[in-house]
């Protein structure tokens, strides 16, 4: 057989599982909040550049995008784990990076269907000139997301509370609270590439050619130690 | 094919759960028996590659199975635990298994992994619907789906039936017949014995014993049986009774009643109803004190 990076068959399972339980729902409600919000400050403010940016900014790429991602990666790796049914995944031959990498692609779809085109719909409601830029950053935002909260899946059995508060202190609190946040902050790195495209200034002093490989790193190098974890994955019985 | 366990011990923090254990696991069927918490699961998930030993190797045919994947091509696993694919059918969850083996004609093997265990008729249901019993079918047909030369099953007969106890006990007992290695946990003895031409006895970490049925069984009943008994008169009765050569010792207690100790229980159950006749002494209580599985199997590891 030869070797493969993508199994189409943990993808099938994995987009199964996703819309098999309740998270799946909450899927679709954060995107038609965002939406509903954008025509509502369209209706109210018109194309109003501090009314786009409040959605598009704060709402879409800090909470909607993490969101999106916490709960689509959340989903695809911590219930397995949990309740030991990843077990029949582990026990194949396949590399766990492969699996790792087909849960990402699952992950990865959902953020570009639940963050990625709904920020674009928002910004094209709200400010036509920012929507390429913000799906772009809401993209490339999401992935790096995915795969920093796979990471956390396979490290801990908390992984959306964990999740949670990190977006909530780090990315929330700290990150408005203290400037050099930015230097180690997804959401402030996605922002860079938005604005780097629209013509917008959403953070200061945070160069691309940092901002690009950061997003970079964090994607395959959060892929990869998530597999290698998966690699000495322990599975006890009840005792 | 052969999983050689070696001088193996695992300890979580300070808490030791195998302590230095030495085992194989040949063709044919072994059971694996050993009270709840000896170790049984702990030595399954290392057979299996789920867990590295602290200190020792456990290898397939000399390949380390821990952290080399390419071991699951000759290895079924049948975990304990319940937890399937719920949203699945049984089918697709065997079928994906079967896929996920990068077998030639997955859709083939999953009907007859599916066949083999007789859930053709169930297969198109969701999981979530099935019973603890067809659980544990379609699990064991998930780890039959690429006809593995070892076949691991953690306690696979919780939950079933009598019926499908003795038909997965014909399957194993077959497999092993092809020359297979199955090896199953259990914490019954009964069902071990039935089933298992081999058995490795577990307690407390350590392997306490090891041999066919027959050796075990010996072991477990060649060995004194205490009882403390509440008669009509415990003097007469504690006299009378050693008298016998079935009877060990006896001591009255403080508390009223005697403590027993019967080295021939054969025997000894046959004379003391006839004793108690001959003397005219009323029997109100005969407990055994000892007879749990736990204190036969600590009476196996005592030095």
């Amino acid at each position: 057989m030869r070797p493969q990076t993508i199994s189409r068959t943990i993808v099938r399972l994995g987009a199964q599982s996703i819309f098999g339980r309740w998270r799946g729902a909450l899927l679709f409600v954060l995107p038609v909040v965002l939406i509903g919000l954008s025509i509502l400050v369209r209706g109210l403010i018109g194309h109003e550049e501090m009314g786009a940016r409040h959605a598009l900014d704060g709402l879409g790429l800090t909470v909607i995008v993490p969101l999106v991602a916490l709960l689509a990666t959340s989903g695809l790796l911590a219930p397995e784990i949990d309740d030991g049914s990843i077990s029949y995944l582990l026990a194949k031959p396949i590399s766990r990076h492969t699996i790792v990498a087909s849960k990402l692609v699952v992950a990865a779809g959902c953020v570009l269907a639940f963050a990625a085109v709904p920020v674009l719909i928002a910004a094209l409601i709200l400010r036509p000139s920012y929507a390429l830029g913000f799906a772009l950053g809401a993209l490339l935002g999401g992935l790096a997301y995915c795969s920093l909260f796979a990471f956390l899946s396979v490290l801990t059995r908390h992984a959306v509370v964990v999740g949670l508060i990190y977006l909530l202190v780090w990315e929330g609190l700290l990150g408005g609270l203290l400037d050099g946040v930015r230097w180690l902050s997804v959401t402030r790195w996605s922002a860079a590439v938005v604005q780097e495209i629209a013509d917008i200034s959403l953070v200061d002093d945070l160069p691309l050619w940092y901002a690009v490989p950061a997003l970079a790193v964090v994607v395959v190098g959060g892929a990869w130690v998530t597999g290698r974890r998966l690699r000495g994955f322990n599975l006890t019985g009840d005792e | 094919m052969e999983i050689r366990i070696d001088h193996v011990s695992r300890w979580y923090r300070n808490v030791v759960a195998i302590n230095d254990v030495t085992m194989t696991i040949g063709p044919g069927v072994t059971g694996l028996l050993g009270p709840n918490g000896a170790g049984k699961s702990t030595l399954i998930a290392m057979m299996s590659g789920f867990l590295a030993p602290s200190t020792g190797t456990v290898t397939l045919d000399g390949e380390p199975l821990w952290r080399n994947e390419q071991v699951y091509r000759k290895v079924g696993l049948v975990p304990e635990r319940e937890a399937l694919f719920d949203y699945l059918t049984g089918r697709q969850f065997v079928l994906a298994n079967a896929e996920l083996h990068g077998l030639p004609d997955p859709g083939a093997a999953a009907q007859r992994a599916i066949a083999l265990i007789e859930m053709t008729d169930a297969q198109d249901r969701e999981i979530a619907t099935y019973s603890k019993g067809m659980r544990q079918r379609i699990k064991m047909a998930s780890a039959l789906v690429h006809d593995p030369g070892v076949l691991l099953l953690d306690e696979p007969f919780n939950g079933m039936d009598p019926r499908q106890r003795i038909h997965l006990m014909e399957l194993l007992r077959t497999m092993g017949a092809d020359g297979r290695t199955v090896l199953f946990s259990s914490h019954i003895l009964e069902e071990v014995e039935q089933v298992a031409r081999q058995i490795e006895v577990v307690v407390a970490g350590r392997h306490a014993a090891s041999g066919d049925f027959g050796a075990i069984r010996r072991l477990m009943t060649d060995r004194p049986n205490r009882f403390v008994l509440r008669t009509g008169n415990d003097r007469l009765m504690a006299s009378a009774l050693l008298a016998d050569p079935s009877v060990r010792g006896a001591r009255l207690r403080s508390e009223g009643g005697i403590e027993l100790e019967a080295s021939d229980f054969g025997r000894f159950s046959e004379v003391l109803p006839r004793l108690a006749r001959e003397h005219g002494v009323r029997l109100h209580e005969v407990t055994p004190t000892d007879e749990s599985l736990e204190s036969v199997f600590s009476y196996l590891v005592a030095p």
